[in-house]
């Protein structure tokens, strides 16, 4: 996993708290007399979002792990909920490659791979470019392979 | 040919061979009435009240008027423009008029044949048939339908639908036109509805449900009146608070529940039966008023599913439920057995997966002590935050209430942790879950293709896990709540063999040298 993930996650981060908290800071410049709750709430939201935005990103990024095998494709995600996925090779119906417009920004990608399960997507996040390719190619010819998808 | 559903569920007289449609076809010419029929009825409503209201302005009248006929003029052109053929490879549907759909399903990807005929179409004799395949149902999308064509038709497409293994042109071949017919292979009846079952209906709360839908509905009217009875209602109450007039409410709900659901039991499961059909498909068939027959191709059974609410557990009752892929989510497509009692459960869920004994009575092993304590926060804390929640901000009857149902709460968490087990046989991964309505799972090992493997903050801090193991049938994923660590990996590492080992060692492993080795 590419260490600019951690950047990623930030500025992820950042923008989600930054959604909730513009308005807020709109509305309390703009009206007359704000309730005290308003000012309480928005504090709030700026303490949990700096704290959140600090943490998550090094925290999350230390659990993530991925890994695959000939058999298999594993990743470990998540930060307070941790979370394993594992898909065999063989059960493998698709592949998918992502770019958000922040990943687009860092170079970087999302490997998504499904199988017949609609529980099952393994999303492999956070890699570099060419890793994905290499990765994406990898498992296509692994995948061909293998026949049949177990539905 | 009388209605399917009334046939003993033999196969017509000549078996084996049924011809592709090579030629494109429509739907039966009947459907210009019968759909207006099944959705007009939805449309009377706003019609009556346009009619009605006002001193029948002319306008009223032009406007209804207006609507019936769009009405018809949109079956008319949904009749027109759809086309369906079956050939020797694939079913074809080709719909719509302002945006084309061209639907093609890979005959060999057939899994399941659902003939759903509502009151509409049994008047005109006619039958929706819906093709699933073994894509899971996205929400929305409802796999191939034909609605509808005529119920011999829908019986031949079933019939075609399913064969499998019989390559058409070289049956053709060997039969001619006027070809023996070889000896009709008879369905086996696995299991049918007893009259003695109706003592579940009651229990499965089927009434209250009811009760709660004809009441979503009429609010709606109610709305399109510009009424609005229950907010009155709510505000009345709020202003005279009284608990004779709450616990007559609940009197009154509970009865006209009990009263309603045994018609809905009769409604839904009338004329009942699951049978093994000679081609290799489990089939149910029931209703009394919309008769549905659902076929299932039995390789493609996963496994089963024994549900029990919590009524009907105490009543030592079950439904039966399939775990397979293709079928729709809408109004239970995989039943195979509606409320009764749990031996006969035990006992269709042997014989529909054709073992000795039935993998959801296996001794389940109890989960870790700590499960317990989960399950109780789980259920008991939102009660005590809504109760502190409407101390603070509502009036002061109001926080009781919730301080009444914690114990109730405590009772289903208690239950909760009961029920949760789990069991591996040489073919079966067992796992129960809820208390409400416990969910026994027997899921084929094979048919399991990866793990979801979720440990929150609070399980890693007591231990425990959620394992899930996906699969292509029923939800996509089954779950073994709350299991402890080691016993949790050791018994997905056992039920799928080697396909987590090669991870539970790479996590003892520095995982550093293995990122690095991706950069």
């Amino acid at each position: 996993m590419s260490p600019k993930s951690v950047l990623l996650w930030t500025m992820q981060a950042a923008l989600f708290w930054l959604v909730l908290l513009v308005p807020q800071l709109v509305v309390f410049l703009l009206v007359d007399e704000p309730p005290t709750w308003e000012f309480v709430l928005m504090i709030a939201t700026l303490v949990v979002g700096i704290v959140h935005t600090a943490v998550e990103p090094t925290w999350r990024y230390r659990v993530h792990r991925w890994e695959t095998t000939p058999d298999a494709v594993y990743t470990l995600s998540g930060w307070l909920s941790q979370e394993w996925r594992v898909a065999p090779v063989s059960r493998i119906q698709t592949i998918d490659t992502k770019r958000g417009p922040f990943q687009q920004m860092l170079g970087l990608s999302t490997v998504t791979v499904t199988t017949a399960s609609a529980a099952g997507p393994v999303e492999i996040e956070g890699l570099e470019h060419e890793v994905a390719q290499r990765l994406v190619v990898e498992l296509t010819n692994t995948t061909q392979a293998t026949p049949g998808d177990a539905t | 040919m009388s209605t399917p559903s009334e046939v003993p569920a033999g196969l017509p007289a000549a078996p084996e061979f049924v011809e592709p449609l090579q030629e494109w076809h429509r739907l039966h010419v009947r459907m210009l009435v019968v759909r207006p029929l099944n959705e007009g009825v939805a449309m009377l409503v706003p019609i009556l009240v346009l009619l009605f209201t006002g001193n029948g302005e002319k306008w009223r009248l032009v406007a209804s008027g207006a609507t019936v006929a769009a009405i018809l003029a949109f079956s008319y052109l949904i009749w027109r423009t759809t086309r369906y053929r079956i050939t020797d490879d694939q079913v074809e549907l080709h719909t719509g008029l302002l945006t084309r759909k061209q639907l093609a399903v890979p005959r060999d990807r057939i899994r399941t044949v659902d003939l759903t005929s509502k009151p509409g179409h049994r008047i005109f004799g006619l039958s929706a048939v819906r093709i699933g395949t073994g894509q899971q149902d996205v929400p929305g999308t409802d796999g191939l339908t034909l609605d509808a064509v005529t119920q011999q038709e829908a019986e031949r497409l079933r019939l075609l639908l399913l064969q499998k293994g019989v390559a058409p042109r070289t049956a053709q071949a060997a039969e001619g036109e006027d070809a023996e017919p070889a000896p009709v292979p008879e369905s086996e009846v696995i299991s049918q509805l007893d009259l003695k079952w109706l003592k579940f209906a009651p229990l499965s709360l089927s009434g209250l449900v009811a009760i709660g839908a004809v009441f979503g509905v009429l609010s709606n009217y109610a709305d399109d009146l510009g009424l609005h009875p229950v907010q009155d209602l709510w505000e009345w109450l709020f202003e005279n608070p009284s608990l004779a007039l709450f616990a007559g409410f609940l009197v009154a709900l509970a009865v006209i529940g009990l009263v309603l659901s045994i018609p809905l039991y009769i409604l839904q499961f009338w004329n009942y039966r699951l049978t093994r059909e000679p081609d290799g498909t489990l089939r149910v068939q029931r209703g009394l008023l919309t008769t549905r027959s659902v076929s299932v191709e039995e390789q493609r059974l996963r496994g089963v599913d024994v549900q029990e609410p919590l009524l009907v557990r105490a009543g030592k009752g079950a439904k039966l439920a399939a775990v397979t892929t293709g079928l729709g989510s809408k109004g239970e497509s995989n039943l195979l057995l509606p409320p009764a009692p749990l031996s006969v459960a035990h006992q269709v869920s042997r014989d529909v997966l054709k073992v000795g004994d039935d993998p959801t009575t296996l001794r389940l092993r109890k989960h870790p002590f700590a499960a317990l304590r989960r399950s109780m926060f789980r259920h008991v804390l939102p009660w005590v935050v809504i109760a502190v929640g409407l101390a603070v901000w509502a009036p002061s009857w109001a926080w009781p209430i919730p301080v009444a149902v914690i114990p109730f709460a405590a009772l289903v968490g208690w239950d909760n942790y009961r029920s949760l087990g789990n069991a591996l046989d040489e073919r079966y991964l067992v796992t129960r879950n809820n208390s409400l309505v416990r969910s026994t799972v027997a899921l084929q090992r094979t048919g399991i293709i990866g793990w979801r493997i979720q440990r929150s903050f609070f399980q890693r801090r007591s231990g425990l896990m959620t394992i899930g193991a996906t699969t292509a049938a029923g939800a996509g994923i089954y779950h073994v709540t709350d299991v402890g660590e080691s016993h949790g990996l050791a018994l997905a590492d056992e039920a799928v063999p080697d396909l987590l080992r090669p991870f539970l060692i790479d996590s003892t492993v520095d995982d550093q040298a293995e990122r690095n080795d991706w950069r």
